[in-house]
Order: structure tokens, then C-alpha cells, then sequence
């Protein structure tokens, strides 16, 4: 196993609110890493440093480091914009850009300077196949992404970032949205895209956490409870806490 | 006693469906006063040839060459300008006292007469620069006076894009100026076009600072450093000298018609963008 992403004592505050405390973690190379926790356990603030999106927070504050293939991305030497090609980021809610399903796609490789249009054509085919969205939508790239439904929306969304070509997928509760058939498909490709990419899944849902990821790491207030393979957080958990949120004793 | 909600609701329905329709009334009263008095006038030759005799006889094609160049140069150079503020105010700034100063004195330019910004662009641009009665001194000027209304619309237009798709630019690895440039202008688009719109149509409809800054030549302005007139000020001051008052009226329809045309392109182009970013 190879180490991909890892923190070392890494404490996130927004202003006086301390919303991630001396979190340390290491998530393996080509894999699935469940984050789970209740809302305010700074789950979605962990990944928001690994993309650097925190940038775009105000009064923040980071202490500890945070580390891809073993090089800090807190560095100020670390252009945020090239990191994000790197790490792939969808969201919660899918926002399509405003335009056609393919300009929606073909928005990340432009922006690296690929203009010809079968080379964007091909990434936007080979992309959509990989977010199972392709049969539905190949004989209509041109229409607006504003049309699809929302779990086609969502795997749109999916398809766009790995119009990237990122090493790091980042989906922070991607499925909160969906309808169980959707999720269903996010869930089959994702776990086919994991032999080519690290992929953290941020979600609520324990029940997707158990069925998907590899591993598991649950947070409360902060901190990181407990980590491990997913065997073994949901057979048999070390830390109590861990056990009565699996069981929906609080959450 | 309680009065009954529906007889209310009736009422309010009513008065608000009257007060809609008295509005649309005054508008096709006034159109229809004009296009009485001044359509018989209206022919290629009126449109095609030049004024006689101060306007009294012959067309008006000199006032509708300088109405559209005079609108078409502020347009061209107040949009990169306002829109450029507007840009920086939302997406380069915070919220700061340099900001609201900025804005402050945006708002006061708003408000200001329009007879003033003649009177500042006779004694800036006509004296001081020595542009003379001139094109050049009309379009700055009415520049000027168009630009709050540019810079307030994108600007709450710019506002009105949504977080959330700033936010999934830069995730897809967008640098700022990229984000502004392919998500937030175009989605921007439909309101600052609407602000373009309304200055047109001020820079159409103004005679105070024009007379003023640009004179009322009538003959054809060849280059920026001539004076002329535009549609507006040829209308005012036929009325206003009793040269001729179906002259007048039939400038006022040119002038009322192609402000329709304007509108209606406008439209056009409004449709087509939010179509294709939507």
C-alpha cells in the first residue's frame, strides 16, 4: 500500500471556532475512503484543504500540514490552480455550468489549453462512459446541462472532473441529493474508477460508506475517531462512539 | 365587522389590472399622438435627405447619422469602461470604505441633471480641451453621464451569479480572470445588456447635454471633431423655434421607431445569450 494523501496534525479554525482538531491521517493510493461523521465534524473542511477550496474561506486558519505523495500543499510554493487539476472536487449539490452537457465537460481540458475539438470530443465520450452517463445523454451533447435530471446532473459533474485527468477525487456527499437508483450508479462507478484514482467519499450514509469504501474513517467534533479498513470500523468497531453512530444511535 | 378576503382580493385585483392598463394607455396615447401628427411625413426621401432651410423643408439623414454615431461611440466606450468598475467593485474588492466611496460617487453621477453634464462638458471638453462644438466632446460627455447606469446594472447583474458556480470553476481548476471571463459574464449577460439597453436609449432621447457639447450642426459630422445634431435635438429645436412642427413630428417617429429597433435587437441578442448559457 502506498500513501497518497496524509495530515499531519492538521487544525483548521475559522476565526475563533477551532473546526478540525490535530486530524492525522493517511489515505491509501487507489482506493476508497469513507469519511463519516455528523454535520460539524469537519469532514467536509478536511477535504476542503486538500483541494485548497479553503482558500476561498474567510478567517482561516491552518496549523499541521497536509501532504500529497509526500509534498506539503500548504506550501506557498503550491499553485492552487495546478493542485486542482490534481484533485478533483464534486460537490454536494451538482451545479452544472450554464451551457451544453459537452462545453460542460470540455471546461477543464479548455482551461489547460486543449482546443481541438475531437481530442475534447473523445475525453467528453471516455469520461461520460466512466460516469455512466454516456448512453443516456450521446445523442444529445449539445443540449443544455440545465435540462438533465438531478442524478444525471450529479454523474455530469462526476464526468467533468475526470475531464481533468485527476490523480484525487474528492466527492463530498455526493448522493445526499438522489434518488437510490442514481446513487446506485454513482456508487458502480466509483468503484470501477478506483483502480485508476484515489477517491475520498464524504457522506452520511454509513450504509454507502460499508458498501463501497475500503476504508473508513468516522469524525466527531473534529477530531477522527477512529480509522481503519472498512471490515473491520463496521464489524467491529474500537471506539464506542464509532459504534453508536454506525448503529444510528446519534448522527 | 370583518370585511370578506375575497371581495378584497377582487378589489385589489382590479385596481392593480387598471392601474397596468392606465400605464399602457398613456404609452399608446403619446405613440399614437406622434405617429398621427408625424407619420404622414415619414418617407425614404425624409429618411434618405438632407434638411432645407433650417428643417423646414427636405429629410433629416444628417440627425440620424449623428444620433447614430453619437450613441453608437458612448455605447463603445462607456460598456468596457462601466462594465471594467463593475467587475472590480464585485469580484476585486472588499467591502471597504474606498468601495463604498466609489459606489457613493456612483450614485450621485446618477443623479445629477443631465443639463449638468452639458454644462461640464461645454466648459471641460468644448473650452478648456478647445474640442469646440464637436462629436468628440458629445460622446464624452454623454460617456460620462451613461456610465453609472452601466457600472449599477453589471454590477447587480455581476451580484446575482450565483456563489456556488464561481465556486465549481475554480474547482475545475479555473484561475479568477478565467472564471470571471466564461462563468460569470455570460451569466451576467441578459442584465448588463439591459443596462446597455437603457443608455442607448438615453443617449437616443438627450438634447440638454448634447446642444451643449456637441452643437447642432446640421450638417453631416465627417469626423469626430465636427459638430452636429442628433434626432433628439433636431426635434427640440424645431418645435422650440417654430420652424416647422410636422417636421418635428416626423423626426419623432424616426426617433420613436428606432428605439423599437434598438429594443427589439437587443431582445434578440438577450434571448440568444440566455438560451445558449441556460
Amino acid at each position: 500500500m502506498e500513501t497518497k494523501i496524509a495530515t499531519d496534525r492538521l487544525r483548521v479554525s475559522f476565526g475563533r471556532e477551532t473546526v478540525l482538531k490535530d486530524v492525522t491521517i493517511k489515505v491509501q493510493k487507489n482506493t476508497i475512503t469513507g469519511f463519516m461523521g455528523p454535520s460539524g465534524s469537519g469532514k467536509s473542511t478536511l477535504i476542503s484543504v486538500v483541494n485548497r477550496m479553503i482558500d476561498f474561506e474567510n478567517n482561516v486558519r491552518i496549523e499541521g500540514d497536509a501532504r500529497i505523495d509526500g509534498t506539503s500543499i500548504l506550501d506557498g510554493s503550491i499553485n492552487p490552480i495546478e493542485l486542482r487539476r490534481r484533485v478533483g472536487t464534486v460537490f454536494a449539490v451538482p451545479i452544472p455550468l450554464p451551457r451544453s452537457i459537452f462545453e460542460n465537460i470540455a471546461y477543464g481540458p479548455k482551461l489547460k489549453g486543449t482546443t481541438d475539438r475531437t481530442t475534447l470530443y473523445s475525453i467528453a465520450e471516455d469520461c461520460l462512459k466512466k460516469a455512466f452517463l454516456w448512453d443516456e445523454v450521446k445523442d444529445r451533447l449539445g443540449t443544455s446541462a440545465m435540462k438533465l435530471s438531478g442524478g444525471q446532473q450529479q454523474r455530469l459533474c462526476l464526468a467533468r472532473t475526470l475531464a481533468l485527468k485527476p490523480e484525487i477525487i474528492l466527492l463530498d456527499e455526493p448522493c445526499s441529493g438522489l434518488d437510490p437508483i442514481s446513487t446506485a450508479k454513482i456508487e458502480d462507478a466509483l468503484s470501477e474508477l478506483k483502480s485508476e484514482y484515489t477517491i475520498i467519499l464524504v457522506s452520511n450514509n454509513t450504509k454507502q460508506i460499508a458498501r463501497i469504501s475500503d476504508f473508513s474513517a468516522f469524525f466527531y467534533l473534529g477530531e477522527l475517531i477512529e480509522y481503519d479498513t472498512t471490515d473491520k470500523v463496521f464489524t467491529a468497531p474500537a471506539e464506542r462512539q464509532t459504534e453508536d453512530y454506525i448503529q444510528g444511535k446519534f448522527g | 365587522m370583518r370585511t370578506n378576503p375575497r371581495i378584497i382580493n377582487t378589489l385589489v385585483r382590479w385596481g392593480l389590472n387598471a392601474q397596468a392598463y392606465f400605464t399602457v394607455a398613456i404609452l399608446v396615447v403619446i405613440i399614437g399622438i406622434i405617429f398621427f401628427k408625424g407619420f404622414p411625413q415619414v418617407n425614404f426621401g425624409f429618411i434618405l435627405s438632407f434638411p432645407q432651410d433650417m428643417g423646414r423643408h427636405g429629410g433629416i439623414f444628417p440627425a440620424i447619422v449623428g444620433t447614430i454615431q453619437l450613441a453608437l461611440l458612448s455605447i463603445l466606450l462607456a460598456t468596457p469602461l462601466g462594465v471594467g468598475t463593475a467587475i472590480f467593485l464585485t469580484e476585486y474588492t472588499r467591502e471597504s470604505a474606498f468601495t463604498k466611496l466609489i459606489r457613493f460617487g456612483v450614485e450621485s453621477l446618477a443623479g445629477i441633471p443631465s443639463i449638468l453634464y452639458g454644462l461640464f462638458g461645454f466648459i471641460f471638453f468644448v473650452i478648456k480641451l478647445r474640442m469646440g462644438w464637436s462629436l468628440l466632446a458629445g460622446v464624452l460627455t454623454l460617456t460620462i453621464m451613461i456610465l453609472p447606469t452601466i457600472i449599477r446594472t453589471s454590477e447587480e447583474a455581476i451580484r446575482a451569479v450565483p456563489r456556488q458556480l464561481r465556486i465549481v470553476s475554480y474547482s475545475l481548476s479555473a484561475s479568477k480572470w478565467e472564471t470571471i471571463k466564461k462563468v460569470v459574464l455570460p451569466a451576467a449577460m441578459p442584465g448588463i445588456l439591459t443596462g446597455i439597453m437603457l443608455s442607448i436609449g438615453r443617449a437616443v432621447g438627450e438634447t440638454a447635454a448634447i446642444i451643449f457639447t456637441m452643437g447642432s450642426s446640421l450638417r453631416l459630422p465627417l469626423s469626430l471633431m465636427e459638430s452636429g445634431r442628433t434626432m433628439a435635438v433636431h426635434f427640440y429645436i424645431l418645435a422650440r423655434e417654430g420652424i416647422s412642427m410636422e417636421k418635428a413630428y416626423g423626426t419623432a417617429v424616426v426617433l420613436v421607431l428606432s428605439i423599437l429597433f434598438i429594443n427589439i435587437i437587443a431582445y434578440y441578442i438577450m434571448n440568444k445569450t440566455i438560451a445558449r448559457y441556460s
